[in-house]
């Protein structure tokens, strides 16, 4: 458990000590914020032309939930930027320690796979988590000029969290793989990509396998999250999700060691 | 404290090593020698828990490498070829690290972190990121990591490379302070480094082991012989009669000196003949300027060894 924090602490420095962290950072945010304005303008502007119909044509003002007509969309886009930027911090959890020889330290003290894996996956969670914090204060904007709901706020963040978890746990992999850095990045992105747009394939196959493709579906599984609703069924999708990226992980790793 | 046996490692279908076997006693410093891709390297790596041989095994501290990898890790230090550093940590954030995942108790990380530091002299640059230091101070940044948490058995692979001479020495001074209460192994293509610090010597050449003794030993082994080397004034065709009549001269050699009338001989010997050549010598009426012997270098040994040349 220490020696896990040790390699989560590590992984942590990398990455605010090297100019990734911040070009990402300031990436995600940039991007976020563009959609955050656009999504707010269209929203006000309908809102605002709904009120001028109303009193043109004097019937009552529609009433315009925020929630699903601005927030809704907006975590789609986080998780879509998202998909774009998580390859960016993963593609040198594992390949960065293959190309400078730094595995050699890593494999001759006592350290267990399981420490090394878990501390790189939980440190790029981390990551994740500082590159949201920005998005906080576009939300908080809406609560001081708006009323929307908390919980699909806080359900949509969590989907968000879930979602980058499990693109994180499958990009690490991917780095564990190659000791090329961009093979990781593409690779990573590649098979995030894959899992996203594996379920429209569902729509022209046959019954039993859209079933399969559309449980696949990391995506999928993200909407529920997204309007407000907690389902156990899809917390399992990604807690198994990244359970199997970390053991997949856990066993390259492994064979790594014994091939060499 | 550490016994390898028949140990057989191919990287594909290429051989690296094959049937190595040799044994370190506990407080020896074992010196493994041989060309550029000889196997040294990979021999550690396999001692190291790295990763595995293809077949045969080793018992480090009387703990075997495929079963009981983490008590081995535990047990030992080691400096890879290329020092595995991390360039944007700084020299202390990086020890600590180290410190951390070789399972040093907070309590006395600080304290171990200093030692390393001192044994390495890093004092001046822990601050410094280690990406900036030169190839000498990643050299040492490396070895303070093997250093570090003072374990039992070092494996060292080329500890002295990059270094200036006089770091040479130091870390040399070290190593040799540091045998007595470690097992040490290192490796080396620089033969000096050998005589001077190890006790023993495993030679291995294109995977195999080719030789194993003390450097002395290994020396007087060659051959069974020891040349002495004759330099006289005079006629030469007398001389060397005298030298034929003597019979454990086993072979000749001989060189005009230049701007001299001196002569060079070279001879094998199976004994010590000197006392009796310098009278011979002198009741021939030849001047002597010089009778010596000379034992065959390390170098010498070593070429001999790993070439299939005859040694001069």
């Amino acid at each position: 458990m220490k020696k896990t924090l040790a390699v989560f602490q590590k992984e942590i420095k990398h990455f605010f000590y090297s100019p990734i962290a911040y070009i990402v950072i300031a990436a995600f945010t940039l991007i976020a914020g563009i959609f955050f304005y656009l999504y707010l303008s269209s929203f006000v502007e309908a809102a605002f032309m709904d009120m001028i119909r109303s009193q043109q044509f004097r019937t009552q003002p529609q009433r315009f939930n925020i929630n699903l007509q601005l927030i809704r969309p907006y975590f789609w886009n986080l998780a879509l930027i998202s998909l774009f930027v998580l390859p960016l911090v993963t593609m040198r959890l594992y390949a960065e320690e293959k190309r400078s020889g730094t595995v050699e330290l890593l494999y001759t003290t006592p350290l267990s796979v399981s420490n090394i894996v878990l501390g790189k996956f939980f440190a790029g969670i981390f990551f994740y988590f500082v590159m949201l914090i920005p998005t906080f204060i576009f939300m908080g904007i809406l609560f001081i000029y708006g009323d929307p709901e908390w919980g699909p706020v806080l359900s949509g963040y969590l989907g968000l969290f879930l979602l980058g978890s499990a693109f994180i746990s499958g990009g690490l992999f991917i780095s564990s793989l190659t000791e090329n850095q961009i093979i990781a990045a593409i690779g990573g992105f590649g098979l995030s990509l894959l899992l996203w747009v594996i379920g429209w394939a569902a729509n022209y196959s046959g019954p039993g396998l859209s079933a399969v493709l559309n449980y696949l579906s990391i995506i999928n599984h993200f909407e529920d999250f997204a309007q407000g609703v907690i389902d156990t069924k899809h917390l399992f999708y990604y807690l198994i999700f990244c359970t199997f990226g970390v053991y997949l992980t856990f066993k390259s790793v492994e064979s790594i060691k014994w091939r060499s | 404290m550490i016994e390898v046996k028949e140990l057989t490692r191919y990287y594909g279908d290429k051989r690296a090593i094959h049937n190595v076997s040799f044994e370190v006693q506990k407080g020896e410093i074992l010196g493994l020698l041989g060309p550029n891709a000889a196997g040294k390297t990979t021999t550690m790596k396999i001692l190291t828990c790295y990763m595995p041989p293809t077949s045969g095994g080793a018992k480090v501290a009387g703990f075997d490498i495929w079963d009981q990898p983490m008590e081995i890790k535990n047990l030992t230090g080691y400096l890879p070829e290329n020092p595995p550093l991390y360039s944007d940590l700084n020299v202390w954030e990086y020890l600590d690290f180290v410190a951390r995942i070789k399972g040093v108790p907070a309590s006395k990380r600080k304290e171990a972190i200093s030692v390393a530091i001192e044994k390495a002299a890093l004092g001046d640059v822990q601050k410094q990121v280690v990406g900036s230091l030169s190839k000498g101070f990643k050299q040492r940044v490396g070895l303070g990591q093997a250093l570090l948490n003072d374990p039992q058995i070092l494996i060292l692979d080329e500890p002295t490379v990059g270094l200036d001479p006089r770091q040479i020495i130091e870390i040399r001074e070290l190593i040799k302070r540091l045998g007595g209460d470690h097992t040490i192994i290192l490796s080396t293509h620089i033969l000096p480094e050998v005589e001077m610090t190890c006790g023993r010597v495993v030679i291995i050449n294109e995977g195999e082991v080719v030789a194993e003794d003390t450097p002395g030993n290994l020396t007087r082994r060659l051959k069974g012989s020891e040349r002495t080397v004759l330099e006289i004034g005079g006629d030469e065709k007398v001389a060397s009669e005298v030298i034929k009549s003597f019979g454990e001269v086993q072979k000749v050699d001989h060189k005009k000196i230049e701007k001299s009338d001196h002569v060079r001989f070279i001879m094998e010997t199976s004994a010590d003949i000197r006392h009796d050549l310098a009278k011979a010598i002198i009741t021939k009426g030849l001047n002597l300027y010089e009778l010596r012997t000379e034992s065959y270098s390390l170098e010498e040994i070593f070429l001999h060894l790993t070439t299939k040349e005859e040694v001069a």
